[in-house]
């Protein structure tokens, strides 16, 4: 996109702003005074560019609520961002203004073993704090496969989720407290170490609400036991078709895997280069499944499952031995996005929720789209969750008007299909213009009075989850031809 | 804004578009650990590196110049990336036209030019250079250049090691026992002038092991300094004096035991690839290189070394953890030595801010990491830090004395030559 098609709204621009920024913060939290240095925080893990007017990296709460303050005196859109790693353009500042960069802000407050609890800053990277939780026999379940580099306060904005959510939930079920700075700068303090509170769940509100509502800036979320042991199953199948309908055997059989994930070919490709895990290359399908709890009884459990696979025609099946084959293998899982790189320069990912049962058929429209459209999509996704990620490979952003159609044909028989059209990446400014393939307009008028109770002047993350007039003009032409 | 000015050494746009901006390397870089800033992350830096192609950064610009100088080259971001991006040569590449498009004063350039092309291409330059230097230290001049103002002269002096060895070595080193193979070890320019006594130390266990280990006297600087610092062309005529020198040996294997050295050496090929008269050569030379952990790690033990009573913690070379995936190496080799016990060290995949010249150029940063690191050596209660490249050496054990840790700082070799001692 140019910079002429954007809606700008940064009631001051340029120089007075970056001025007005270092007199209230200083010259070592604002970047822009090289305006080239702005050039680097035009982008995330997504396709969607957009360059700020200014960034600002606070060290404290205050430094939020100073900033906030700032902003909305002078109508400045407030963009956060943690480690630009989302895929629904969450971090883009699409309609210019300042973007708050959490990096500085990456500490564990407090880790409180006995209640499970831990109260952290937003910018602290997801693995990090299962890390340091590890010694005391904990980890913070949603495991999204940028854990290695996402933060917490994203983590939240995007109500991510992960390969583990199959049985533990997604941020939302992890979250008991938040510290949140309005777009007024008025900080707010909602929930704490407890579970459940009176009034109106406000943190279940927020959770997911990708910025729109406020910057997070402490947030304390609940530390579960590690398992005692995990079994983790490659499946190898000649197709996808068998593949899916082993997913879909194994929860019928009323089995509850702590995660199931599956693969084509083209993803294992990618992944097999990467980390070398022993991927069977020619196999049509993998699936990836772990159970996990007491050790007794998970052997039996995965007797079962492996049972259950080779039924379903898989033809290899391989149990890890051993820790650093476990490792291995989730390392393949997670790093498969990060691998396209290999296969093309760009991709562009869907995020498509369907009812498990569905898979097949989806599965095989995702595949006639690629043929349509000449578009290769390799397909790495949570099986278990129905959430699927079809990852359109492209070159050239010339491509991007022909990759955005076969991304939204693919939404649109997932939201045929009686699924949704996101399931862990948020719809930023990357789905908003399909909104209404899910939602009514009374659904996505009452979305926007939350919006407006939280952020009346429309200074917090704008452009994001809700259909814009200027950007989604050309998709709503597209819908009613 | 024009681009490149030497497009043919750019960052190309092929190793560019790896990048898929996942964002994955940005926890595994120094530079972002300690700054938070995306334009001192690898993706940054590659976006930078992206936006001159495209015209809207300016290669003689602030923000290039300053970002592209702050990297370190250490390449933990290779090893985080599952797109497997070749960052090194990007950051390289960018490097030479940053040297090409940046204006120096005539002092700085005269600096570069004695530094690169007389001190380190003449081991007994460098050698003279670096004895001085030790004199100086021992005679207490890092205080009297600190008081004088040349403040970040006397830290320079600070790094000199303790303790330096600059004796020529045999030809020659006879296998000992039953004969398993036949290398040339390299040298080097800072392991000659400094370390020799690590060379003969490389040269003593690898004939205990049956190898016999040929020390050919016409070998120079490796050129990675050179190649760190953007300047291809010496670096390149460097490497064709080597492969001259050393392609012709009937020898298994070339032997390093400079990481950083080690790295270059085993990248000839991409640095003489558009030398159609040299590229093959160059390709063949780097395919014979091979690290001293490496290479004893893969023919095994035959001799057992003696004990050692020694609480010892590794810490990984960037260039040869990253730069060339050798991890298991050093560390299955320490643990061959009866009594020592190998300590985990927190970060030791990362850099202690020494990277080449980058302590010199960068002190700020540099003294970040380097402080980062000494806490996690005292930390990992070891009593002996091994690692294996005089650069980390030098820098750690600079740390180390300056925080008062009594923890003496070794090159694996030395650690193995040491146990084979008392064997």
């Amino acid at each position: 996109m140019t910079a002429t098609e954007r809606t700008l709204r940064a009631g001051i621009r340029g120089r007075p702003l970056i001025d007005g920024l270092v007199r209230l913060l200083g010259p070592s939290k604002v970047i822009g005074e090289h305006p080239e240095d702005l050039l680097i925080y035009e982008y995330d893990g997504a396709v969607d560019t957009a360059t700020p007017d200014a960034v600002v990296l606070p060290d404290d709460t205050a430094d939020v609520a100073a900033l906030a303050r700032f902003c909305h005196e002078h109508g400045v859109p407030i963009v956060p961002r943690g480690a630009g790693t989302g895929l629904s353009g969450g971090a883009i500042p699409v309609e210019g203004g300042v973007v708050v960069s959490f990096a500085r802000m990456s500490r564990i407050l407090e880790m409180d073993v006995a209640n499970r609890r831990a109260v952290v800053q937003p910018g602290l990277i997801n693995l990090h704090l299962s890390t340091a939780a590890a010694p005391h026999n904990l980890h913070f379940v949603p495991d999204p496969s940028s854990q290695k580099a996402c933060t917490l306060g994203g983590n939240v904005a995007e109500n991510s989720g992960g390969p583990h959510t199959l049985a533990y939930g997604v941020t939302t079920n992890h979250v008991t407290g938040l510290e949140i700075v309005l777009s007024d700068g008025t900080i707010v303090r909602l929930g704490g170490k407890a579970e459940d509170g009176e009034g109106y769940d406000l943190i279940g509100a927020f959770v997911g609400s990708e910025g729109t509502l406020g910057l997070v800036t402490e947030i304390t979320v609940k530390l579960t036991p590690l398992p005692e042991d995990k079994r983790t199953i490659l499946a190898a199948f000649p197709t996808m078709d068998q593949a899916s309908a082993s997913v879909s055997a194994i929860i019928a059989s009323g089995l509850v895997p702590a995660a199931i994930e599956l693969m084509d070919q083209l993803a294992t490709q990618a992944v097999e280069a990467a980390v070398g895990a022993g991927y069977p290359l020619d196999a049509g399908g993998i699936l990836l499944c772990e159970v996990d709890g007491l050790r007794d009884g998970l052997d039996e459990l995965a007797s079962r499952i492996e049972a259950i696979c080779r039924e379903n025609g898989a033809t290899t099946l391989r149990r890890a031995q051993t820790v650093l084959e476990r490792e291995k293998l989730w390392a393949g899982r997670k790093g498969a996005f990060a691998a396209m790189g290999r296969l093309a320069p760009a991709y562009y990912v869907q995020d498509g929720v369907i009812p498990r049962t569905r898979l097949p058929d989806v599965l095989r429209t995702v595949s006639e789209v690629s043929k349509r459209h000449g578009l290769r999509i390799a397909n790495v996704f949570h099986a278990g969750d129905g959430n699927l990620h079809p990852l359109v490979l492209f070159s050239d952003m010339r491509e991007l008007e022909r990759v955005h159609e076969a991304g939204l044909e693919i939404l649109t028989a997932c939201v045929e299909a009686g699924g949704s059209l996101t399931g862990e990446h948020g719809v930023g400014m990357e789905k908003n213009c399909y909104m209404p393939l899910q939602f009514r307009a009374e659904d996505l008028a009452l979305m926007r009075r939350v919006k407006t109770a939280f952020d009346p002047a429309d200074l917090a993350n704008p452009g994001k989850i809700f259909p814009t007039p200027s950007r989604c003009r050309e998709f709503q032409l597209h819908a009613t031809r | 804004m024009t681009g490149y000015p030497r497009p043919i050494d750019a960052p190309s746009p092929e190793l560019l578009q790896r990048c898929v901006h996942c964002g994955f390397c940005l926890p595994t870089c120094p530079t972002y650990a300690v700054l938070g800033v995306e334009m001192d992350s690898p993706r940054g830096r590659i976006r930078l590196m992206e936006t001159v192609w495209s015209g809207r950064v300016d290669v003689a610009g602030h923000t290039f110049q300053k970002h592209i100088d702050q990297c370190l080259d250490c390449r933990a971001c290779e090893t985080a990336c599952p797109s497997g991006v070749e960052y090194g040569k990007l950051v390289e590449g960018a490097r030479s036209q940053l040297e090409l498009a940046r204006k120096r004063g005539p002092l700085a350039r005269l600096a570069r030019t004695v530094g690169f092309r007389v001190i380190l291409p003449r081991p007994a330059v460098l050698a003279g250079f670096v004895r001085f230097s030790a004199i100086a230290r021992r005679l207490g001049a890092a205080r009297v250049l600190r008081i004088l103002g040349f403040g970040r002269l006397g830290d320079l002096l600070a790094l000199v090691p303790t303790r330096v060895s600059s004796q020529r070595l045999p030809r020659s080193f006879a296998a000992i026992g039953a004969r398993r193979g036949r290398v040339a070890l390299f040298t080097g320019c800072v392991m000659r002038a400094a370390f020799s006594d690590t060379n003969a130390a490389t040269a003593r266990v690898l004939a205990r092991n049956g190898v016999e280990v040929l020390v050919p006297g016409e070998q120079t600087c490796c050129g990675a300094l050179h190649a760190h610092a953007g300047a291809r062309d010496d670096s390149r005529a460097l490497a064709r004096r080597n492969i001259e020198a050393l392609e012709a040996l009937d020898v298994d294997a070339f032997i390093v035991n400079a990481a950083g050295c080690g790295a270059h050496l085993k990248e000839y090929g991409w640095l003489l690839k558009d030398d159609a008269k040299w590229r093959d050569r160059a390709e063949r030379f780097a395919s014979r290189v091979r690290d001293a952990t490496e290479y004893l790690a893969a023919v095994g033990l035959v001799a057992r070394p003696g004990a050692m009573r020694v609480r010892a913690t590794y810490d990984d070379p960037c260039h040869l953890l990253h730069g060339q995936k050798i991890k298991d190496q050093p560390r299955e080799l320490l643990r061959t030595i009866p009594g020592l016990e190998l300590l985990p060290l927190v970060e030791a995949d990362m850099c202690c801010g020494s990277a080449g010249t980058y302590n010199v150029t960068q002190p700020a940063l540099s003294k970040a990491l380097l402080e980062r690191k000494v806490e996690h050596v005292v930390a990992s209660g070891a009593n002996m830090l091994v690692t294996a490249n005089p650069g980390c050496q030098m820098q750690i054990d600079a740390g180390l004395r300056a925080a008062r840790a009594n923890v003496p700082v070794m090159h694996v070799m030395d650690v193995l030559d040491k146990a084979y001692e008392t064997a």
